[in-house]
């Protein structure tokens, strides 16, 4: 299987308080009463260095992704983040997995067919194409998308992207959303007929939908551990079977945070005050600016009021009260020494039958030194267990950089420089 | 409550089923809702006993017509939807009554179909936008901030229409949908260019305004009645931007007077 190191970029030290001061994580935090423009060219700096760290260390893939107007991660445009990772990783076998950039409110949405041609070029095909359809807070209230449009104006781009992509002669693209006369994208990705493309959800059945139609990888992002998210991917693999596509591992994604230290009493120690920083601080998002109307279509809409689930209602009421046993029971976060982390997370990538994983190995306010520390255990005590899970049943990870799916197999830098 | 019919009529190549409640007898009148959905209440059983009252639901959020609204995409769409309507309808020309969200396309229809309105009555309405009195976004409001910019009255029993009961789904789906599809003209501003065609409004005009509204304060209702040739301002006590809920002998009264005077 493939592992990739995934980075939210939050702001790291915001104000104890915060959570009982402010309205919301997103949207409104007022950044000149919050942040300090210095310091946040030092976390994108470590963000960047983190990532190139894990690369170096072996890990699979390095991932970032878009959000607006937050403390909670803020990369706005994830393919500038992107470009730097792509070249200072080149000769490395590490693919760069954009989570990506947002597609409606990318206009006109050739801009990510070019960008990410770019980076496919630059990282000699090491591209994976994350299609985000764009969380409410972003997508309708940052960049004033109509929410009831979101999706349509969605489908829309994805079709204009890979039809960009992959077209011999030059089009005109009369679409509903975007006009455009002469289509004719210079350049174009390596990786042919284009890069995989991997699709972040949140459980929505048209995403699940929309993801089998295109035969895409559909990821499942959550902050809520795999026991909640179990039930999720039940549903998916559910919706694969009876869609008729193969139960291949890779076809599915999802997000874990860990934490690795020496020992189990140590990972409480080092990592507890910032898991407690990411859910009270990062994750105190206004409830209202989360359900805004038409976000979701109206089948989404009714399946998800009509199927709430009190049980998991009632435990997000006690993660304010939760400790560090509490987080890690519930598989919010798999922490402690490398076997146990090695132990947990191999039980939840069974149970969850996922191919793709990513790990949140940055978490809240982590310092930078303590995320290097994580980052080199996971690799080097974790990782390597995880490279077969999957071999025996034979599947081919279709949704990977085709030039880095043999395990161990070098690639060639496409262009030498000093750095390399 | 007025004995209500209900008629279903095929509008837009066919692509729209609209669904109308109609009630009462006497000259046509034609009521556009506000975001929150049709609620037939006080209000319009009043207006019932004097005119033929015809409240057509929004494209998309009459039950069972979810994607009713899929095939407009912008005022424009809107007002010549209302103008084929009427057509449907049977009707060649009415008053036409318009609360909030329903205001601005009132005035759009107004502004763009003249022949069918023969006077307009703009209840607390959207369509115009103030630098120095931003409107908020009620649509992504917390229940405790935007009660007080709706009610004047925060105990008022209409505000169960307004406010969903988590316990029955049905009046979540119902009140979100409503919103989500009213939303698509509106959003992210409730401002698509109604300035610019305002001055074509030649039906006689009265603006009604909640004396307390929070959300579109008073001084919107100053902003039509300067833009609107022929038009008069009346403000009524005790009541916010849900006037028509909140006072609604008071604004059915001031409907009459106008549209019989």
């Amino acid at each position: 299987m493939k592992i990739s190191m995934f980075h939210l970029m939050p702001y790291r030290e915001l104000p104890a308080d915060f959570e009982r001061r402010y309205h919301s994580v997103w949207v409104d935090p007022p950044f000149w009463e919050l942040a300090d423009p210095e310091k946040v060219g030092q976390y994108y700096n470590w963000t960047l260095d983190e990532l190139i760290h894990a690369a170096r260390c072996g890990m699979d893939g390095i991932c970032v992704n878009e959000h607006h107007q937050n403390a909670y991660g803020f990369m706005p445009s994830p393919n500038v983040m992107g470009s730097v990772l792509a070249r200072a990783t080149n000769g490395m076998n590490t693919a760069i997995v954009q989570m990506g950039a947002t597609l409606p409110t990318t206009n006109p949405p050739i801009r990510v067919a070019e960008e990410y041609a770019m980076l496919d070029c630059i990282s000699g095909g090491r591209l994976v194409a994350g299609m985000p359809l764009g969380s409410p807070m972003d997508v309708n209230l940052c960049y004033g998308i109509s929410p009831i449009e979101q999706r349509e104006r969605y489908y829309e781009a994805h079709d204009l992207i890979l039809k960009a992509w992959q077209s011999r002669e030059i089009f005109a693209w009369n679409g509903k959303y975007f006009q455009l006369p002469m289509v004719n994208l210079w350049p174009r990705p390596i990786q042919s007929p284009y890069p995989p493309v991997w699709v972040p959800g949140s459980g929505s059945l048209s995403t699940w939908d929309f993801s089998a139609r295109h035969d895409h990888c559909y990821c499942f992002l959550s902050y809520y551990g795999n026991n909640v998210g179990k039930k999720i991917m039940d549903g998916f693999w559910e919706f694969v079977s009876k869609t008729g596509l193969e139960p291949n591992p890779y076809r599915a994604g999802f997000l874990q945070l860990v934490a690795v230290s020496e020992t189990d009493a140590r990972a409480e120690q080092e990592y507890f005050p910032h898991i407690r920083y990411f859910y009270d601080k990062c994750l105190h998002i206004a409830p209202e600016l989360l359900a805004i109307p038409g976000h979701q279509d109206y089948r989404s809409l009714v399946h998800s009021v009509k199927n709430i689930n009190p049980d998991q209602a009632q435990l997000m009421m006690q993660v304010p009260n939760w400790k560090y046993r509490d987080f890690v029971e519930n598989q919010f976060v798999i922490a402690g020494s490398p076997a146990t982390v090695r132990d947990q997370l191999m039980a939840a990538v069974k149970k969850l039958r996922v191919g793709n994983l990513m790990v949140l190995l940055h978490i809240g306010s982590m310092p930078h030194e303590l995320t290097l520390k994580n980052i080199e255990l996971f690799a080097r005590e974790v990782m390597p267990h995880f490279r077969t899970v999957w071999d025996d049943e034979g599947w081919a990870n279709n949704w990977w950089p085709r030039r880095l799916r043999e395990n161990g197999a070098r690639t060639a830098s496409p262009a030498k420089h000093p750095n390399a | 409550m007025a004995a209500t019919s209900e008629r279903t009529v095929s509008v837009w190549q066919d692509k729209v089923q609209a669904r109308v409640k109609i009630a009462g007898s006497g000259p046509a009148l034609v009521y556009l809702h506000s975001g929150y959905g049709l609620v037939w209440d006080d209000f319009l059983d009043l207006l019932a006993r004097d005119f033929t009252v015809y409240a057509p639901e929004h494209p998309g959020t009459s039950a069972g017509l979810p994607d009713a609204v899929k095939p407009l995409d912008d005022v424009w769409d809107l007002a010549l939807f209302y103008d084929e309507l009427f057509d449907r309808l049977g009707l060649q020309s009415a008053a036409v009554v318009g609360h909030s969200f329903g205001g601005m396309v009132a005035a759009e229809l107004a502004a763009s179909a003249r022949h069918r309105v023969g006077k307009l009555v703009l209840i607390d309405s959207l369509g115009l936008w103030r630098d120095d009195t931003p409107i908020k976004n009620y649509m992504v409001m917390a229940q405790a901030d935007v009660e007080p910019l709706l009610f004047h009255d925060r105990t008022h029993p209409a505000r169960k229409h307004i406010f969903a009961n988590f316990e029955d789904a049905d009046s979540v789906v119902r009140l979100m949908w409503a919103l989500a599809c009213t939303g698509k003209f509106i959003w992210p501003l409730p401002d698509k260019g109604l300035r610019k065609r305002i001055h074509r409004i030649a039906a006689p005009t009265l603006i009604i305004w909640g004396r307390h509204d929070g959300l579109t304060p008073a001084v919107y209702a100053e902003e039509f009645a300067r833009l609107i040739p022929n038009s008069k301002t009346e403000l009524v006590e005790a009541a916010a931007h849900m006037a028509p809920m909140e006072q609604p002998g008071a604004v059915a009264k001031l409907v009459r007077d106008f549209i019989k005077g």
